[in-house]
This record gives C-alpha cells, structure tokens and sequence, in this order.
C-alpha cells in the first residue's frame, strides 16, 4: 500500500497530500473527540444538577465525608501534569528530545500519584460501608465522624454519582498513562521532532481535558 | 502501478486473499464489509419482523407464545435500529462514496475507519448474547424500572449498545475531518454533492448524540447491576431523568437514519433529473438545520410522560420547526424533476416512491407533534406507522435507490433493470400495504406493542401482514438480482448514469485501490449540467473516463 516518494517524510501517510494537511487533519479529528468526551460527561453534570436540585440539604450533608485536603491535593497534581504535558510539546517543537522524555514521564508520575491518593480515598470510604448502589450502608467512627448520621435517603444518590463520575474520570486517567507510556518509547525511539510531534500534542489536548473535567468535579463534589 | 491482462486493476482485483479484506485500510472495502454485515443485519430482523407479522394475522396465540412474542419486536427493533439502520448509509455509502466524491485517496483515518468496522461488529455480538440469556421484551427504549427489573439480557443490549456507539462515533468524526480537510483542489462547499452535505450533517449528530446514549447505557447498567438508584424509582431514583437522557439520543438519532437518505434523494434527484438541484443551498443548508433542530425537540416523546406543560408546548413548537426544512427539501426535489428531464431508471424510482413514502411519515410526524392529538395517539399503531413511513419509507427506500445506484461503481457489473423496476414497485406496494392499514387502526386505538387485540382490528390487521410478505418478496427479488448481476451482470462502463460527481467522472469501474491516479480539479458544481456539454458530446450516455483518471 505504502506509496512512498522518494520526497515524502517516512511519518506521512499516502492518502495525505502534506505534513500540514495530516498535522491539521489529526488534530481537527482530536478536538471532535474532545468534544464527544465533554457530552459523555455532561450526562453525568446533568444527573448530578437534577438530584442536587431537589436534595441540595442531602449534597451539602454527604459532602462533608469527601477529604478536600485529598481533592485538592489530586487537583495541584493534575495542574502540574498539564503544565509538564504542556512543556514536553514545546520541547518536541525545539527538538529537545531530552527535555520531552523528561516531561512525559513525569506527566505519567503525577498521573500514577493522582490515582495512588484516589485509591486511598475510596478505601477510606469502602471501609464505612460508604459504596454505589445496593451495598451503601455507613456504619462505623473515625476521625470523631459518626458515619451512620450520614445514612440519610438521597445519601446514595450522592455518593453513587460521586463513584460513577470520579470512576469514569480515573479510568481515563488509567487511559492517559496506557498513552504516555506509548509515546514515551516513542519519543525514546526518537520519533518526534519539529517536523512530527502529532501523537505528543494529541496526548496533551487529551490530559487537558482530563484535567479540565477534575476541575469541575473537584468544587462540585468536594466543596459545595 | 502495472495493469493487468484483464484490464486497469481495481480495488476488487488487485488482491484477493481473505487477509486482504479484513486488514483493509481501503474506504471501499470497509464499505463493502459494512454492507455485508449491515445486510445480514437487516435480514435477521426483517425475518422476525415477518414472524411478528404473521402472529398478528389473528387475535390470540397464532404462531408463537406472548413471552416469544414479546422478544421478538423487541429484537427485530435492537437489531434494525442498532446494527441495521444507524449504521447502514453513512457506514456501507458513506465510506464506499463520500472519499470518491471528495475527491480523496481514502478517509483521513483509515486505521479508524477499519477499527469502527470491527466495534460495531463486536458491539453487535455482544448486543446479540442477549438471545442465549433472553428475556429481553419492554421494546427497544428500555424504559426503567421495568427494564432494570427483568432478566439479565438488558445487560448484554446495553453493553451492545454501547460498544456500537463508538464505532459510530468515530465513523462520524473520521467524515467530518475528511470533508473538512481532504476536498479536492476547487471542491467548495458550494459545489459538494449534496450526499456530502447529509453526510457531514448526519455526522455531526453521530458526534454530539451518541456520547449521551453512551454515559445513559452505562448508568442503565450500573442500575442494574449495582442498583445506584439513578433512574430506579424504588430507590428513589427518577425513571423520568433515563427518559430524558435517552430521547436526547434517540431523537437526534432518527435523523442519523433520515438525513444520509435526504443526501442520496439529493444525488439521484439531480442525476436523473439531468438539471442542477434546484434551490442547492437551501437543500445543502436545511440538512445542518435539521441536525441542529433535533437536539431540540426530544420532548415530544414524552408528552405523556409527566414532564411540565410548559416543556411539552415549547418541545410541540419546536417540533413544527422541523417541517420547515424537511418541506424545503421535498419541494426543492419536485422543482428539480419539474425542470428537468426525468430518466426513470431504477434508482430514480426509489426516489419518486420515496417523495411518497416520505412525505406520508413527515406529515403524520408533524401531527403527533401536535399536544392534543399526541395524547390520543400515543402508544397506538399510528405512531408504530408514522415511524415505519419514516424509517422504512424514508431511510430503506433511499438506501435502496443509493445501492442501486452505486451497485455498477461498487461491483463493475449492471444489475437487471427490468426485476429492478419489478422489485422497486412491489416494495413500494408492499410497503404501503403494510403500514397504511395501521395508521387507521393506530387511530381508532390499536395500541402498539400488544400481542392480542379486539376482532374488530383483524381486517387491518390482516392487510397487513399480506403486505409485509409483498414487501419481503420484493426485497428477496432485489437480493436475488443482485447477487446474480454478480455472475452474469453486463459490465459496466465507468459512468453509466451519466452523473456528473467525481465518483462516476473520475474513476474507473470499479475504482483503483487508490481511486484517483491522479488528484482531480473540479472547475463546477456537483449538478452543472449546463457546464458539462463536454462529457455528453456523444449523447446521452457518458462511456468515457477524462485521460487524467486512467
């Protein structure tokens, strides 16, 4: 298939007329994504705005079991991650190939860390009998808490939207560092250059949106 | 590229291992793959649609029990909808056509494009492990609490369902940046076929709707299976919400079906009309207000469903709003037959039974978005009618004429036009047998879905289950004649229509693996008969390819 010219670029599909035509094309394809990203979160906005509209005392009342400490620790990471993200592309663009290593990989770390304090969080709660659906039942005391004063109706609403939603935000967390892996050896390899960075720009729009949609959830579910 | 004996190679001959077609990157292929399972589709749920048909032809038990009653429109609506009709024009001619008419090698995702083949495909197995559980019977809108309570197969539908949404997901966004960024040098907007423009609508709605329906089937899920009590009213859940959230989709997605058919009337229209589409772009520009206006009026599903007077009266006035458009187009086609000179070949005449069938599904549509009589017709036959005349008449109708059409280019061979006229008229017949006779019973209170029924309904009843079987006949038939034009078929030349898009006037028959040779330069529009004098010089029929396409 490859119908390669002698003065076509090896990362230039045949079906593209230039690089820029590919590059533009690549990244009008990862905005549309974006957006698909945005609708399939805003389902969860929308039930979360419908039952706090109706509970607003029950969401106040819950709120209180989520550590903000935690949340915005998990925040600061996930702007920090942007950040790196945001200088590994501008690294590819000077051909630091050093300086982009680097900030993938410590993007890939403050993912790890961002899902190494959720896991601390959930089992905090698991351990309360704090879960989604059937199996909610707080019991217990800790940190002077009386879990079962939170045992009231609507609590599981809450908390099984506050699973659902930060659950599906970890695992595109999980899904960014499948993809900061891949382009890390990529980068290693020394793919990328000036010339070709479309797969390091495409990661980073995608980690901003990730990033984005934590900072929805953080003040929604933690702080108000 | 080398020729061989036979002739320019082409997409079909240039290699022919099975490994070859499942690993294809080439647009065509993936169609062709798409219409084969898209066709296997269709047949299933057009048998069990036959079967519940025949069930009906008398009160009482028929043929089958009420449970396998149940489960078998339920299925037939899973399976036509999902894997037949949401996928079936952009995914089998959208991918076969729209690089062609572009101008382009291949869509700008070719890796994506085969990865949303093998989705759907898996989405569709997984839709279709449902069978062996069984028990899925409240229809094809999972309405909680009754679907979050009854058997697991729910289960393995939503996951189905879902798994397919990206692959129509990903089949829309690859179109929207192949039409936005892969144009031919000269091919403005204001000179795309206007299949391209449906196409990039359609697309655009795939885009935005399908992600809902994905977010809606994971909580349908996690209700069932974790009961989070989200939609579940006995856990103080709101079954209302799962309908909101579900018609948000599912609206929008009954133009995924329709706008990709208004762009192939648009095609045929002006091809066989031999005269530029009147009106162009309103024609163009009323397939983006379509899309657009269909986010806005999913409350009209729900007039009966306690949502407030207020959001039922403004989703009514926005629901008229769609006419607007809708009219623009049909009248926009007959001006073109008017001032044109009409060839009545087959596709054409799916075009014309389409103004028909059409027009019959949006006017009836128009009046159940009207309050007053919505709450008298709601969960009748009429509505069961309205949406066959849309769908079927609609959608099938026009895939039907687009595969006529494209049949030559897609396959190198000419199918029988006379069993092709035949065919067209007992669809047509059939068709309309089927489904008039239940807009009257649907008026006089039939309701839909029920297994048994008064015997004052037989007579309509009755009606239309002959209906159906000229209908299946008429569809057999077509099967038929297409897989023996496979055979026996005259070959075809590159342009037997005579159209003037570049998938005719710039391709061989059947294309080259890499459709153009050469990039071609469009200098008019899509329906410039006028401007075309030099393709028809020696009459009617266009058996020359220009030198730049070989």
């Amino acid at each position: 298939m490859a119908n390669t010219h002698s003065d076509h670029p090896a990362h230039l599909q045949h079906h593209f007329v230039s690089s820029e035509q590919q590059f533009d094309a690549a990244k009008m394809g990862m905005w549309l994504f974006l957006v698909t990203e945005i609708l399939l979160f805003s389902g969860m906005f929308v039930a979360y705005t419908v039952y706090r509209s109706w509970h607003p005392e029950v969401f106040v009342l819950s709120s209180e079991l989520l550590n903000p400490w935690l949340g915005g620790l998990n925040t600061i990471v996930l702007l920090a991650s942007s950040f790196t993200v945001a200088l590994g592309i501008h690294f590819a663009q000077v051909n630091n190939k050093k300086g982009l290593v680097i900030n993938l990989v410590l993007t890939f770390l403050f993912a790890l860390t961002f899902l190494v304090v959720k896991y601390f969080e959930y089992t905090a709660k698991f351990e309360h009998g704090i879960f989604p659906g059937a199996a909610f039942d707080p019991h217990g005391v800790s940190h002077g808490v009386d879990y079962a004063m939170y045992n009231v109706p609507y609590a599981r609403q809450f908390f099984s939207i506050y699973f659902v939603m930060t659950g599906i935000h970890g695992v595109h967390v999980l899904v960014g560092m499948g993809l900061f892996t891949w382009i890390t050896i990529r980068a290693i390899k020394g793919e990328f250059s000036s010339e070709y960075y479309t797969p390091v720009e495409n990661c980073g729009l995608y980690w901003h949106l990730v990033d984005i949609i934590w900072i929805f959830l953080f003040p929604l579910l933690y702080l108000i | 590229m080398s020729e061989s004996a036979s002739g320019p190679i082409n997409y079909l001959s240039h290699d022919k291992s099975i490994k070859s077609w499942l690993l294809t990157l080439d647009h065509k292929r993936i169609g062709i793959m798409y219409l084969i399972a898209v066709s296997i589709a269709f047949l299933a749920g057009g048998i069990l649609a036959l079967l519940v048909r025949v069930e009906l032809m008398a009160p009482g038990e028929t043929i089958m029990s009420a449970d396998a009653y149940n489960q078998a429109f339920t299925l037939h609506a899973v399976l036509m909808i999902f894997t037949f009709i949401i996928p079936a024009v952009p995914a089998v001619m959208g991918n076969f056509v729209l690089p062609l008419q572009l101008g382009a090698k291949d869509v700008a995702f070719p890796r994506l494009n085969l990865a949303s083949f093998y989705i759907y495909l898996l989405g569709a197995c997984v839709a279709l492990g449902a069978l062996v559980v069984g028990r899925v019977d409240g229809g094809w809108t999972f309405y909680t609490p009754y679907s979050t309570s009854v058997g697991d197969g729910i289960l393995y539908i939503t996951t189905g369902v879902f798994i397919m949404g990206f692959s129509s997901i990903l089949t829309g966004l690859n179109f929207i940046v192949t039409i936005h960024k892969m144009r031919a040098p000269g091919l403005t907007w204001n000179r795309l076929p206007l299949f391209i423009w449906s196409i990039y609508a359609t697309s655009i709605v795939q885009v935005l709707a399908t992600p809902v329906i994905g977010i809606t089937m994971v909580l349908l899920f996690l209700e069932k299976f974790l009961h989070i009590g989200i939609f579940d009213p006995a856990l103080g859940g709101d079954p209302v919400l799962f309908q909101h959230f579900f018609w948000f989709y599912s609206h929008p997605a009954v133009y995924i079906m329709i706008l990709p058919a208004f762009g192939i009337i648009s095609d045929l229209m002006g091809t066989f009309s031999r005269h530029q589409v009147a009106g162009y772009k309103f024609v163009a520009l009323s397939s983006v207000a379509i899309a657009f206006l269909g986010f806005l009026v999913w409350g009209h599903h729900m007039f009966v469903s306690g949502q407030s007077a207020i959001s039922s009266t403004i989703f009514s006035l926005i629901t008229y709003l769609i006419g607007i458009p809708t009219a623009v187009k049909v009248i926009n086609w007959v001006a073109t037959m008017y001032k044109g000179s009409v060839q009545l070949k087959t596709p054409m005449l799916y075009a014309i039974a389409f103004l028909f069938t059409f027009s019959i599904g949006g006017f009836t549509g128009i009046m159940l978005g009207v309050l007053a009589i919505d709450i008298h017709l709601h969960d009748t036959y009429f509505v069961v009618a309205h949406f066959h005349y849309v769908m079927m008449g609609g959608n099938v109708i026009a895939a039907l004429g687009g595969l006529h059409y494209w049949w030559p280019k897609m396959t190198g061979r000419m199918f029988n036009e006379k069993l092709g006229k035949l065919a067209a008229a007992l669809v047509f017949i059939g068709f309309n047998l089927t489904f008039f006779p239940q807009f009257i019973m649907g008026a006089q209170g039939m309701p839909r879905r029920y297994y048994d029924y008064l015997p004052e309904f037989q007579s309509y009843h009755l009606w239309s289950t002959y209906g159906s079987w000229v209908l299946g006949v008429g569809l057999f038939l077509i099967l038929g004649y297409l897989i023996a034009s496979l055979i026996n078929g005259k070959k075809a030349g590159p342009n037997p229509w005579g159209a003037l898009t570049l998938e005719w006037t710039h391709t061989t028959t059947p294309p080259h693996p890499h459709n153009f040779t050469e990039t071609p330069i469009v200098t008019r529009g899509a329906y410039d008969f006028h401007l075309a004098k030099d393709l028809f010089a020696k009459g009617g029929e266009v058996s020359e390819v220009p030198s730049s396409a070989k």
